[in-house]
């Protein structure tokens, strides 16, 4: 696929996911951090840091989209936006281990076909992070991931109504971007 | 937890439509009202404002403050996004344009013999001190209006978010202040509003953060 159809793609999606497509919402996801794993990754390669890392970027990158997905001009394309994202966030990850680096913005988008299928490595930040968050924000978030079950499904089984569950979860999300912002605060 | 796992969390999040856009606009509404508030509560217009309102001197003040919030408004808005950049910036050099055009033509029009006094003025303490006084509350609007972006550069765009309270600021001083001449205006307006812009900074730089 070439860069410019993949991103038409994205945009296509976004656009659908934002007039309440959670199915285009969830194939945008799974296109775009192949992409943003690719960044990673040669990024940490040329740097000297652990691939392994390159994981953390991904997942923080991925929640920076989805909490700061109003920042997105919906009239744009969503690639740049997405590059933006990623930069910004990997110079900020990069920091956190005490270097100051320069990521081009220019030839990112065409640097990285050729890995996109390596699968992905197990990675660390997140299982600490969300151990952190309260108990009933855990529990919302983790019926939700390990059993793939829906909004309905965690609801039903923790006795809660589904605007709760929905509630939680969006509060629990926004807390572990500040989670992440203050690990990076903290290192 | 893989990554699969967080993009089935993501999705099930719905969406948030937390629209950046109508953030911002209610950020520059509610600062402007707060200045407003502060300004005719307990400062007030000159009592010669009529008069004053014939002569060109006056008005141009107008011209230049008004842009410059403009403009940076409208800069700041846009470096609230990741995918802008310092090269969204040229519409903030049109105040300044504006100004250093109006101080060459004054030096034309006045006799050397008067520079300096006009320069010097009547009000420069009190304009030093009551535009960063009016700017705090548009600047704290700004401020919480900008937590909802992503800025690539937070202390620059709260920088610029200063500049924006500032020109809002500076605007309803102009119409108290009885010191018209542009070389007043370019001598210690800017002062004022280059103290605010290096608070936005400073906050900018801490508060803008994501």
């Amino acid at each position: 696929m070439t860069t410019t159809s993949r991103e038409a793609n994205w945009t296509k999606w976004m656009r659908a996911a934002v007039a309440g497509d959670s199915g285009a919402y969830r194939q945008f996801l799974h296109a775009v951090a192949p992409y943003i794993r690719a960044i990673a990754r040669s990024r940490c390669r040329r740097l000297g840091i652990l691939e392994s890392e390159a994981e953390d970027i991904v997942q923080e990158v991925l929640l920076t989209i989805h909490l700061k997905q109003g920042t997105w001009d919906h009239s744009r394309e969503i690639g740049p936006w997405i590059t933006a994202i990623t930069r910004n966030k990997i110079i900020d990850v990069f920091r956190r281990r005490g270097r100051r680096i320069e990521v081009p913005i220019d030839g990112m988008m065409d640097s990285l076909q050729a890995e996109e299928e390596r699968p992905e490595l197990r990675p660390r930040d997140i299982d600490a992070l969300v151990g952190k968050l309260t108990c009933h924000q855990q529990e919302i978030v983790r019926s939700i991931s390990i059993g793939a079950a829906s909004i309905r499904e965690t609801a039903e089984r923790l006795e809660m109504t589904e605007v709760a569950v929905r509630v939680s979860l969006h509060r629990a999300l926004k807390a572990l971007g500040a989670l992440y912002r203050r690990s990076a605060g903290e290192d | 937890m893989k990554t699969d796992e967080l993009i089935i969390i993501l999705s099930n999040d719905g969406h948030p439509l937390e629209r950046l856009w109508s953030n911002l606009a209610l950020g520059a509404v509610v600062g402007t009202l707060v200045a407003a508030t502060i300004f005719f509560a307990a400062i007030g217009f000159r009592p010669d404002i009529a008069q004053a309102a014939q002569t060109i001197r006056f008005l141009f003040k107008f011209a230049v403050t008004i842009s410059l919030a403009a403009t940076a408004v409208q800069v700041s808005f846009k470096l609230s996004r990741p995918d802008w950049d310092f090269r969204s910036s040229s519409a903030l050099l049109i105040a300044p344009v504006l100004l250093a055009g109006a101080v060459g033509v004054e030096l034309l029009v006045l006799p050397s013999g008067q520079w300096m006094s006009k320069l010097v003025g009547h009000n420069a303490r009190t304009c030093m001190t009551l535009i960063p006084l009016l700017a705090i509350g548009p600047l704290i609007c700004f401020m919480a209006a900008l937590r909802h972006g992503a800025p690539s550069n937070p202390g620059w765009t709260g920088a610029t978010a200063g500049l924006a309270a500032s020109g809002i600021a500076a605007t309803f001083y102009a119409s108290n202040c009885n010191d018209d001449s542009p070389l007043f205006v370019a001598t210690w307006y800017p002062i004022a509003i280059l103290a605010v812009c290096a608070a936005g900074y400073l906050i900018g730089r801490r508060a803008l953060k994501w």
